[in-house]
């Protein structure tokens, strides 16, 4: 017999499993995995550099492209770091419409996560059931901002504007029907053998790695740690709000599927709740220094034009000061380090990824399992290159 | 029973005495001043003590502050569950200076330590495995750093000649405008300009 050897396997850029670019170079014995090293940063752009070029207000696009399947909910770190240096309020409304939009945005998350995940493992059929619902979900952020994915909705000191007529009744109607298909969903995938067989007591976290490797969110939950932002550190309206966080028990990829999944029948709870206590109001802060007047100002107003004017090239400048804010995004716990100098640009912004943490433990996780479960841990890890990239 | 954010200043001043230069509590956030040599032990106070508990690093950063004699501030933000706290810990360092790893305190630590490395330079000492993370095969420089220009040294593209993708010094077809909006009256600084200069 032969001296053995192990064989070193290149899994990614380009593979269809790998959820974007990202090349593991993986060392097998076999069919066991023995170590893995994951290369990323072939999708960094640079987004914190450029950011510190920029004024405020042009920061918030960058935000969309970060995770790019909910949007919004990076905006909202952002636009409350700024909300805090500036120490303005957001009105009541245009805080109902944030949680609203940024519920929108974790169903968007969880689904292409659950669906892929599933792709993942060999069924087909809920990707195509959870894709239709998730480009209704998009015309909603386009009614409202006018792109089904890059946003730029979220505004320090509020949201861009008011909500156009008719779209909350069709978010609750949205709201009515998505509980059938997150049904529908289940009945494909929860007891399913196949899926089951592929997911169960496969990438287990115990509750001290979770905290170890920096783990929120999903991750976090699903390991039996009760902790989640909107609950332990409210931000905007959540305290009004009711709604339940699921906690996993075993930490493996099924566990946080379930999360997941009831996870999204509590953002439908939080939209219509959103919907139904949302008052009538501004939904932008008023003060004319931060804010953009109205269009039909400027044709009338020397003021308002001139503040147009300066909003729009100079921008406004923030106090100096740092601070750190974190939102539950859908991925986890989504923070924005900003840095100011008083000037109109950020001197720092440092955004905190979840998916950074998350895909760094990686080689804990997969030490031991075999080749084919690597997909199916990629796919519960919920990773999204714009984020881990930056 | 949970430690509030003002206790909890107080706990570290009194047990962390000579480690601690100053701290402050701003929106709602203690911020502890270490040198940097001190961090092993601060970080591992942090997490151990009863009243602290700070279970979670959740991001080790840099900032750049090109004018200072300490150029370098680094920063450990730190979440703890049990007293839903959170705190910076902050050190500032030169250039040659060299920050101790807590990879072995937090695993997470080693990619977060790796990715300031990659982006400001700062080593890290016994770090397990201090690569760089974000940045392509072959990089050259630290980006984060306030001198690195935003348009970067090189750009990459297809040679159609050399049938491969080669790198080569950035041409810029438009000039890079730079708003300076602190001096009306001087105009716009063109970056292409003062290299066309040297």
């Amino acid at each position: 017999m032969g001296k053995k050897k192990n064989i070193n396997l290149n899994f990614g850029p380009q593979h269809p499993a790998a959820h974007g670019v990202l090349r593991l170079i993986l060392e097998l014995d076999g069919e066991i995995v023995e170590n893995i090293d994951p290369h990323i940063g072939l999708l960094h752009r640079g987004t914190e550099k450029l950011i510190e070029h920029k004024t405020y207000a042009q920061a918030i696009p960058y935000f969309d492209r970060l995770d790019y399947v909910a949007p919004m909910n990076q905006e909202h770190a952002f636009a409350l770091a700024v909300e805090k240096l500036l120490k303005i309020e957001v009105p009541i409304r245009g805080q109902f419409i944030r949680v609203m939009f940024c519920e929108i945005g974790r169903i968007l998350s969880h689904l292409l996560n659950i669906t892929t995940q599933a792709l993942d493992v060999g069924a087909l059929t809920p990707s195509l059931w959870g894709f239709e619902e998730r480009e209704t979900l998009m015309t909603f952020y386009e009614r409202v901002s006018g792109s089904r994915l890059h946003a730029n909705y979220f505004r320090p000191g509020g949201v861009h504007r008011d909500l156009p007529l008719g779209l909350t009744d069709d978010i609750l109607k949205f709201c009515n029907s998505f509980p059938k298909i997150i049904d529908d969903l289940e009945s494909l995938l929860t007891d399913n053998r196949i899926f089951k067989q592929r997911n169960v007591d496969i990438g287990i976290v115990t509750k001290q790695d979770a905290l170890d490797f920096s783990f929120s969110g999903v991750m976090l939950r699903g390991s039996g740690v009760p902790w989640d932002l909107r609950k332990s550190q409210p931000y905007e309206c959540y305290n009004d709000l009711n709604f339940k966080i699921p906690i996993g028990k075993n930490g493996d990829c099924y566990d946080r599927y379930l999360c997941r999944i009831e996870e999204m029948r509590e953002s439908v709870k939080i939209i219509k709740d959103c919907i139904n206590k949302m008052p009538t109001g501004p939904v932008k802060t008023i003060d004319g220094k931060i804010t953009p007047p109205k269009k039909n100002e400027l044709k009338n107003s020397m003021e308002a034009l001139i503040h147009h004017f300066k909003l729009f090239s100079e921008g406004y400048r923030v106090p100096k000061g740092e601070i750190y804010t974190a939102v539950e995004a859908p991925k986890g716990e989504f923070g924005v380090y900003l840095i100011s100098d008083g000037s109109n640009k950020p001197y720092k912004c440092k955004i905190r990824a979840p998916g950074f943490s998350h895909l760094q433990s990686m080689d804990y996780l997969l030490k031991g399992h075999m080749l084919a479960d690597v997909p199916a841990v990629l796919g519960s890890l919920d990773i999204v290159f714009g984020e881990v990239d930056r | 029973m949970q430690t509030n954010l003002k206790d909890f200043e107080k706990i570290v001043n009194s047990s962390l005495t000579t480690n601690v230069i100053k701290s402050e509590i701003k929106f709602n956030q203690l911020y502890i001043d270490i040198n940097f040599k001190d961090i092993i032990s601060t970080v591992l106070f942090l997490k151990t003590n009863d009243k602290c508990r700070f279970k979670q690093l959740i991001d080790i950063t840099a900032v750049d502050f090109p004018n200072r004699e300490k150029r370098f501030r680094v920063l450990y933000l730190f979440l703890s569950h049990e007293n839903n706290l959170r705190t910076v810990v902050n050190t500032n360092l030169d250039e040659n200076e060299i920050v101790p790893s807590i990879t072995k305190i937090f695993s997470a630590a080693n990619w977060m330590e790796r990715e300031v490395f990659d982006m400001y330079g700062i080593k890290f000492k016994d770090h397990p495995d201090l690569r760089r993370i974000l940045t392509d095969y072959g990089f050259d420089g630290y980006p984060l750093r306030k001198d690195f220009p935003l348009t970067g040294h090189y750009e990459v593209r297809y040679s159609e000649d050399k049938k491969k993708v080669i790198s080569e010094p950035v041409k810029l077809e438009q000039e890079y405008r730079n708003f300076d909006f602190e001096s009306p009256w001087d105009g716009t600084n063109y970056i292409k300009k003062e290299t066309e200069k040297i």
